[in-house]
């Protein structure tokens, strides 16, 4: 996969942009399943492209950035190309969640506030419930769920990708 | 194969029963077992049987040639998730569990080609007296005993993504019915007739909500099917969605054709990639058979689906900010009336449904009301599925009829307790439902007697709590899970939940006092009162339960500052062992409020009144001497 460093992908033109506008009609009503694939390909929503959208959309940016903020999915900082996902639903929860998400901070070297690595590989999220309780703890990593977890196995599994990553 | 007409669907589904391979072997590929790792077990039975030559599809109706062939068939979840990947051989009805790549040479050679059973892979127990008792059959097994598989009865037996399998099993034959026999009048009739109830959570009458949509008269309708299953703790509509898509699709056209909509929505929370594959797939394959889009089945009736995926918010659940968010607004809800029904997606009347509810609808119009009320009680006619999740043995997806008792449910089907703990709570309807002790196990699990324990039958996340589960701490988890996902538009629900989780947190911080237990209290009844939606009205539901079962365990913290499971990290107290003491000094550098003193060659000491429980100094003890000690009533 090309690794796109944020102002790399700013500097293009929208070309891409422009495609999702297309391909969804320029209408408001998708606009949630448009930010999601600009998200998708840009690994997060840039400023100057939610202005874009808005314009293309004869909507205010005001509310185009309503509904980015809206939503857990989405994010205005740049996210790492993997995303982490450690679920604390009540059955991961009761389950030590917690321990796990520790962990897998400690392990990445995030610091309070932080969640995305610097060198912009992992970012690491809690969501609510990822809907495999009976394997809990859980936690996703992509779109792949692992479980059950316990602090080793997610240093393991974060390891291997790493690795994977240098490979390729 | 497109289908024309009504007879040309029959005379197909007649051609695959005869045609059903009675020899299936069954890979379970939910989210559950694809994360155990089904896929190389599927893959590694695609192989065997392939060089083995037992993989030949066979079309022959000669009993004898069939016995030597055996169908692979990926299916969605079949229920008891922890125990993945499974592997089912039909027709014996054998199962097996915790399957390996490894082992499926072994099955093959036994059961498919011998028939005898691989003890070491079924499902077993070891009893009181020391004997093993294994259950290697579906039919026997307690797990599946009590269940009544209505809804699921194609998840875990089908292929999700093969049009053929879901037909072969009378698939669209409702559709086909309706559309052909029936009356949106009737359809309506013999929904209200069977009593089915909202499995949303709330119970409203099916019925009665597509009959109050019918009613209004505009040039274009529309219905809505829920799959943004928000609460944490609960998976049964990704499992139906993964399991058994064309249910919900069928289910939605005829909800469509009955209140004369020709467009419906599937949302589904972003959170369930699987599910909205195999949706998209089924909806692909049923445009080409005909069984969507224009004229369907020769009848003139139109309808198109299409997917919209939430973006993660739970409040989306909530039938108005649904309908905001595939508006492509902020999901916000709106006051009601007017009801979704007069004025919804687009300003037009809206039927909104969970995927359960519109997976019964099939299989009640092909069965017929008298049927479906055949099971569960009167006021809550049917099934319902549950996560049961949690503390339990058998954590999975189940399916029961109404009116089961609490006990039933967690012991028998759940197996009880893991580990021979003592159960402690049940909590049902997630964040937005209740904690029930023991007192309540024999309650029986309907809408009505759950609502007048404090709880709410909610969508069906079912958590098993133990004796090591601190109450207070998970009414502490849920306040925080509905703060943060509070939308922040009318007052009592924003500020509200706030309050009332920053009162939990200085509880579990052993900081509050009897005058916040009271504010606590106060707050959640305004907020539940006073909130806009749906939210931010059942949100205080888990503090006020908690609070009336196990008020003592909240004195224990607010006066004794104890937590009786363990739980709670601010009533541990941290001393030092002089025995093993070696006055290093390690923990008085890293504490970070100074109050671990001592001199060289003297045990040092914690002052209990500074030290705010933070750890450091046990991690820091080279030699293991720090002892952490719960408080107990009494001797503070």
């Amino acid at each position: 996969m090309e690794r796109l460093e944020p102002e790399v992908a700013l500097g293009r033109s929208f070309e891409k942009v422009n495609a999702i506008l297309e391909k969804h009609g320029y209408d408001s009503a998708n606009l949630i399943a448009i930010l999601q694939e600009i998200q998708e390909e840009y690994r997060y929503l840039p400023e100057e492209i939610l202005t874009y959208v808005a314009t293309a959309l004869r909507v205010s940016p005001a509310y185009v950035y309503g509904v980015a903020t809206f939503y857990a999915q989405f994010s205005l900082k740049p996210k790492g190309r993997h995303i982490i996902r450690v679920c604390d639903g009540t059955a991961c929860h009761v389950k030590g969640s917690e321990k796990v998400l520790r962990a897998v901070r400690e392990y990445l070297g995030l610091r309070e506030g932080e969640n995305t690595t610097p060198d912009l590989l992992f970012t690491v999220e809690t969501v609510a419930c990822i809907g495999a309780c009976a394997l809990a703890p859980v936690m996703a990593v992509d779109n792949e769920v692992f479980g059950p977890m316990d602090e080793e196995r997610a240093r393991q599994i974060i390891e291997e990708i790493e690795k994977r990553s240098e490979v390729s | 194969m497109r289908f024309a007409t009504r007879s040309d669907l029959e005379e197909y589904i007649g051609s695959l029963k005869k045609q059903q391979q009675k020899q299936r072997v069954l890979v379970c590929m939910g989210t559950g077992c694809l994360a155990k790792g089904a896929e190389a077990v599927y893959r590694r039975f695609a192989e065997v049987l392939a060089r083995e030559g037992l993989d030949v599809l066979l079309v022959l109706d000669r009993e004898d040639v069939v016995k030597q062939h055996f169908a692979l068939c990926p299916t969605g979840c079949m229920g008891i998730c922890e125990t993945g990947p499974r592997v089912r051989v039909e027709p014996h009805g054998i199962q097996y569990l915790r399957v390996r790549p490894e082992d499926v040479e072994e099955i093959v050679e036994e059961t498919l080609k011998k028939g005898n059973i691989v003890y070491r892979l079924v499902q077993s127990e070891v009893l009181p007296d020391g004997r093993v008792q294994h259950w290697p059959l579906i039919k026997d097994d307690p797990f599946y005993r009590k269940q009544v598989r209505l809804v699921l009865r194609n998840c875990g037996t089908i292929d999700p993504e093969n049009l053929d399998e879901y037909l072969a099993r009378d698939g669209y034959l409702a559709l086909a019915r309706v559309l052909t026999e029936m009356t949106p009048e009737d359809v309506i009739g013999e929904i209200m007739k069977s009593g089915l109830r909202g499995r949303g959570g709330g119970g409203f009458p099916t019925g009665r909500k597509w009959q109050f949509a019918r009613m209004v008269k505009a040039d274009k309708k529309y219905v809505i099917c829920n799959g943004d299953e928000g609460d944490p703790g609960a998976f049964m509509n990704r499992c139906l969605m993964e399991g058994d898509p064309h249910a919900v699709l069928e289910g939605l056209v005829i909800a469509g054709y009955a209140i004369g909509a020709q467009e419906g929505y599937i949302y589904v929370r972003a959170e369930y990639p699987l599910a909205v594959k195999r949706l998209r797939k089924a909806i692909q394959d049923a445009y080409q058979a005909g069984l969507l889009g224009e004229n369907i089945l020769g009848t003139g009736f139109r309808f198109d689906i299409r997917i919209k995926e939430g973006a993660g918010a739970f409040v989306c659940g909530e039938e108005t900010a649904l309908i905001a968010s595939i508006e492509g607004k902020r999901g916000m809800p709106n006051p009601r009336p007017p009801y979704p029904a007069q004025k919804g997606l687009f300003g037009k009347p809206t039927v909104i449904n969970n995927v359960e509810t519109l997976a019964n609808v099939p299989a009640i119009i092909l069965h017929g009301a008298e049927w479906f009320r055949s099971f569960g009680t009167a006021t809550s006619p049917g099934t319902k599925t549950f996560a049961l999740t949690g503390k339990v043995k058998n954590t999975g997806l189940v399916e029961v009829p109404m009116g089961i008792t609490l006990r039933e449910l967690i012991f028998d089907v759940g197996g009880g307790i893991q580990n021979g703990k003592r159960f402690k709570a049940v909590q049902i309807g997630g964040p937005s439902g209740g904690c029930l002790p023991e007192a309540f196990l024999d309650l029986p699990v309907d809408y009505d007697s759950l609502c007048g324990a404090g709880a709410i039958m909610g969508s069906g996340g079912l958590v098993v709590l133990d004796e090591d589960t601190c109450i207070v701490e998970v009414a502490r988890f849920f306040m925080s899970f509905t703060q943060s996902e509070s939308c922040g538009k009318c007052v009592p629900c924003r500020e509200g939940t706030k309050h009332m989780l920053n009162i939990l947190q200085k509880i579990v911080d052993g900081k509050a006092t009897l005058e916040d237990l009271a504010l606590l209290e106060e707050t959640a009844l305004v907020v539940k009162d006073a909130s806009l939606c749906g939210l931010g009205k059942t949100a205080p539901n888990p503090v006020l339960t908690t609070l009336r079962y196990f008020r003592d365990e909240y004195i224990d913290h607010v006066v004794h500052k104890v937590c009786p499971a363990q739980v709670c990290q601010a009533m541990r107290e941290f001393w030092i062992d002089p025995e093993k003491c070696r006055a290093c000094g390690k923990c008085a550098r890293v504490c970070p409020v100074s109050c671990i003193s001592g001199r060289p060659k003297v045990p040092y000491v914690i002052d209990q009144a500074k030290c705010i429980k933070c750890g450091s100094c046990f991690e820091a003890c080279p030699f293991d001497a720090i002892v952490i000690k719960w408080r107990r009533k009494g001797n503070a």
